[in-house]
């Protein structure tokens, strides 16, 4: 039954209010008693020993409570960063973990690495003594492109990591897909550079640590997805603090997209620096260090070559990736371009043979690791890419090639030859559905449009899959994971009726107070506005592992699914009590508790007055309604879809005009449509940024960072984008009791294919992105060159 | 650069009277000296609009403005708009429409498009979307504020008829 308030309505997000008035509480604005402020000194060279560091000048400076140094960290011994997933090698080597320390000891690996943290009164007296610090540097030649640090004679950016090699991981079957190839009637081949990208959340990391020696306690505010990771991380591995004398609080969070799933130097300094000073320390990111120091994303390197039969059909894909995991390994790294992406390499095509290899390699530049799609965008791109430019070697549609090579609808579940069971989906469905939001058979009449005015119409597609959940424990441990991906939910009714979810799934703008609620609205039939969803605070949520990998839906509100069947159970005992009839004999919908066959009931509300005030309750139950769940999914989930792309090009400027977007995804069950929608609109905008405009560069030289400001680094502004065309598609996932597939990464991972294979529809050449004018505006000119 | 000078101004309608460093932000200044901490830092280089408040009726970036530089102005931030009210249909259109997610641009967001529909009180969505274009959104994909944004105007115009 849907209401207003339950599944599958939308529902007004309960969170907006503080949003808009100014009352959200994001990090910087929390302060805490006697505070300090912390200032990092960073490196400003890619590679380089240090030889001294002399902080007498700055220790004098006004304010300057102390200055730590890679030294005093290592002598307090604090451990350093970890990464926690596991990856062996094809030669059977677990891969290469360098020290990470958070403050580096005797050699910086990055621009930016931390080279001093300076502690002050205030922030200005903080940076102002920073400068004063005296770095003697031995600088070393650098190397910052992954495919440049596996060539020989590369600078060795780890004494430990011969040929900068972090691991050599292989998966498929080579014999096969070797045969598959010897008996092509075609081969495609494709060689792409998929760029790096800073995520760049508009609310920049921060940290405040905080120390209560009375009982011995270290609280840690951090701009974090999974304070509980945190947590675990930082107890378990670094040793800040046992697990119960740490709490780890998240509050509102302006904005991830994966870079604040990583437990950082920063923060790790800060909860180790006010134990040690018995005193609050601060530290906010500039937006120049996010640039620095936020792990960055994507950075791939990979030629892909694909095996077809005479009449197009798939046989075979080989796939080489040389994956540029930065200086350190960040927190779940290793992962990012293995198991997130050449298992995702048969997209939606019945493709039997698949064989990916893939090189990890150390540079001097700042740790990459996930960031929105994570390791499913690059195989997207890849497998979409490749697939357009088969279409047009071989002179098929594209549209056509697609379909000959889909998992049929019926297929499920399917095995792919990369380890993956596909649960449930109809690809061609979405790929149809998309074709008429876009208006596909108009599409010749608007390019000749365009052509009159002399400008290059173009239309390109993207059928996406994506692995979202990232679970079960069991088979994400037997990958490597260092920990279980279970998500955790606390359903506490109050004796006046109204709920609290504690949920450890983050929210950071995905709307869980409101989604949510709306879970307990439909189920519990508790009104919306009497239920709080609280996250983000160790000390208040049981457990939780945090939000990334479109999880928290799939997993988290499958907890609380699981919480709330318990309160179902429980509450049926003391409705049958309360109404002198057997718990078996009681019926449950929508927080009415029934007599089956009578028109006896009583409500929700009553059930948990009776259990907080039990003068009249069955002798052998326990008071109180308070349950709480822990969920292991049995799968991942699958969603997919098919976006579509329609551009012109300016063949004089460069230009491209994103004209229209048409997206069908299918996410299975949808609980609030119009965050759904937000969702894809966001992802999809966060993909056109990677395919037009956004670019870290190193120079090759110097390792600086030359993208590292909004001057030089370009996001899509609200007059670059269009307005999206979006539908949902439906088969209810059957891995998880809310039949849902997770929607917040699906856009970014979609839509650079599409907007690049549109750009090449258009002026009929390929290029890598970002496809900015200046590049746009050479194909264009080359190609018309060319044609004459 | 350090020795405090004495800046007299009004914030939100109330007299403000404070000594401050020259180099002190007026961005910094509305929160940690009037703790008005709705006004956001993204950048600190002037490009992604979340410190965005009103200075004598105009928009402002928070970041590339000195506090000492408002002797004698009018500075408005979100919470004075939602105080008078002036922001309250496109706040409610906001939510209407979804048009945030993670809030951090969105008091700027509110107080860029409080100016244009003060400028232009019937704007196309291209208007609006150019008039947007000084503050970063990375959540939304902008549709959403596009959205409640036309929507407030069609009602402000229906309303005034």
């Amino acid at each position: 039954m849907t209401s207003e308030t339950g599944v599958g309505a939308s529902v007004k997000r309960k969170e907006d209010k503080r949003f808009l008035t100014g009352k959200g509480r994001y990090l910087d604005d929390i302060n805490r008693p006697g505070q300090a402020y912390g200032a990092f000194l960073r490196s400003p060279h890619a590679f380089a020993k240090i030889k001294s560091i002399d902080t007498a000048a700055a220790s004098a400076a006004p304010g300057v409570v102390a200055i730590y140094t890679g030294a005093d960290v290592a002598a307090d011994g604090v451990g350093g960063l970890i990464c926690g997933w596991a990856i062996t090698s094809k030669d059977g080597e677990p891969h290469k973990a360098p020290a990470h320390p958070a403050i580096a000891v005797d050699t910086v690996r990055h621009v930016g690495d931390q080279v001093a943290f300076v502690i002050a009164d205030t922030l200005a007296q903080a940076k102002d003594a920073a400068e004063l610090i005296e770095v003697d540097y031995e600088e070393m030649t650098p190397v910052v492109d992954g495919a440049a640090a596996v060539a020989a004679g590369a600078p060795q950016v780890h004494d430990d990591v011969p040929g900068n090699l972090c691991y050599d991981w292989e998966l498929g079957d080579q014999a096969a897909v070797d045969a598959a190839f010897a008996s092509a009637a075609h081969v495609t081949t494709l060689d792409i550079y998929n760029n790096r990208l800073v995520p760049n959340a508009m609310e920049p990391r921060a940290a405040i640590g905080d120390y209560d020696s009375g009982n011995d306690e270290i609280l840690l505010y951090t701009t974090s997805q999974n304070p509980h990771v945190a947590r675990l991380v930082l107890s378990a591995f670094v040793g800040i603090a046992p697990e119960h004398k740490l709490r780890v609080i998240a509050p509102d969070v302006g904005g991830g997209f994966g870079s604040k799933i990583f437990i950082y130097a920063e923060e790790t300094i800060c909860a180790w620096a006010a134990k040690k000073l018995d005193r609050a320390v601060k530290w906010t990111a500039e937006r120049s260090e996010s640039f620095l120091s936020d792990a960055h994303g994507r950075d791939h390197h990979t030629t892909a070559e694909l095996a077809m039969d005479a009449n197009g059909k798939f046989l075979g894909l080989r796939v080489n990736t040389i994956a540029n995991m930065g200086a350190y390994l960040s927190t779940f790294a290793t992962s990012v371009p293995s198991y997130l992406y050449a298992t995702l390499l048969a997209g939606q095509y019945t493709t039997p043979a698949i064989y990916a290899n893939v090189k990890a390699v150390f540079t001097n530049t700042a740790p990459v690791d996930a960031y929105r799609g994570a390791g499913r965008p690059e195989a997207t791109y890849v497998v979409e890419r490749i697939v357009e430019r088969a279409a047009r070697d071989l002179g098929i549609s594209p549209v056509e090639l697609r379909k000959r090579n889909f998992i049929a609808p019926d297929a499920y579940p399917y095995e792919t030859p990369v380890i993956m069971t596909y649960d449930s989906g109809n690809y061609p469905l979405n790929l149809d559905t998309a074709l008429k939001l876009i208006d596909y058979d108009g599409f010749a009449a608007r390019r000749a449009e365009s052509e009159s005015r002399g400008k290059k119409r173009g239309i390109g597609l993207s059928s996406f899959i994506e692995a979202c959940g990232i679970a079960p424990s069991a088979a994400v441990g037997s990958l490597g994971a260092g920990v279980g991906l279970w998500e955790s939910a606390q359903v506490r009714f109050n004796p006046t009726g109204g709920v609290t979810v504690f949920t450890g799934s983050h929210s950071h703008g995905q709307g869980h107070e409101t989604t949510f609620a709306q879970l307990i609205s439909e189920h519990l039939g508790v009104p919306i506005e009497n239920v709080e969803v609280s996250h983000g605070d160790t000390g208040k949520v049981p457990f939780g592992m945090g939000t990334y990998g479109s999880r928290s839906l799939a997993v988290g509100g499958s907890a609380i699914m699981r919480a709330v069947d318990k309160i179902v159970e429980k509450g049926k005992k003391v409705a049958a009590h309360l109404m002198e009839a057997s718990a078996e004999d009681i019926e449950h919908a929508n927080g009415v508790f029934k007599v089956a066959g009578t028109d006896k009931q009583v409500t929700m509300a009553e059930v948990a007055f009776a259990a907080y005030v039990p003068h009249n309750y069955p002798p052998d139950l326990e008071p109180g309604m308070d349950e709480t769940a822990f969920y292991d999914p049995t799968n991942f989930t699958f969603p997919a879809g098919t976006h579509i792309a329609e551009v012109e090009v300016d063949p004089d400027t460069g230009a491209v005009e994103v004209v229209d977007w048409a997206a069908s995804d299918d996410f299975g069950n949808v609980i609030n449509p119009m965050i759904v929608e937000g969702q894809i609109h966001g992802g999809v905008a966060q993909g056109i940024g990677q395919a037009l405009l956004e670019n870290a560069v190193y120079d090759p030289d110097t390792g600086q960072l030359l993208s590292g400001s909004y001057m030089d680094y370009t996001m899509p502004r609200a007059d670059d984008l269009p307005s999206f065309k979006i539908e949902t598609t439906n088969t209810p996932c059957p891995g998880n009791p809310l039949g849902v597939k997770g929607c917040g990464e699906a856009g970014a991972i979609a839509a650079p294919a599409a907007l690049m294979n549109a750009i090449t529809d258009a002026i009929g050449v390929e290029i890598d992105m970002p496809a900015t004018r200046e590049k746009v505006w050479r194909a264009a000119q080359s190609a018309q060159q060319a044609a004459e | 650069m350090t020795a405090p000078i004495i800046v007299t101004l009004t914030v939100n309608g109330e007299p403000v009277n404070r000594a401050v460093e020259p180099r002190l932000t007026l961005a910094d200044f509305l929160r940690d000296e009037l703790g008005l901490k709705g006004t956001h830092v993204g950048c600190e280089h002037g490009v992604c609009g979340a410190c965005t408040v009103h200075l004598n009726g105009a928009t402002v970036r928070g970041c590339l403005t000195f506090a000492v530089q408002c002797e004698g102005a009018e500075v408005e931030t979100v919470e004075g708009g939602t105080d008078s009210g002036r922001l309250k249909d496109l706040q409610d259109e906001f939510v209407a429409r979804n048009a945030l997610q993670c809030g951090y641009c969105t008091p700027g967001m509110l107080l860029s498009a409080a100016e244009l529909l003060e400028q232009n009180p019937a704007p196309s969505r291209d208007e609006i979307r150019e008039h947007l274009s000084g503050n970063y959104c990375r959540c939304t994909g902008y549709q959403a504020i596009v959205d409640a944004i036309e929507t407030t105007a069609r009602k402000r115009v229906e309303l005034e008829r």
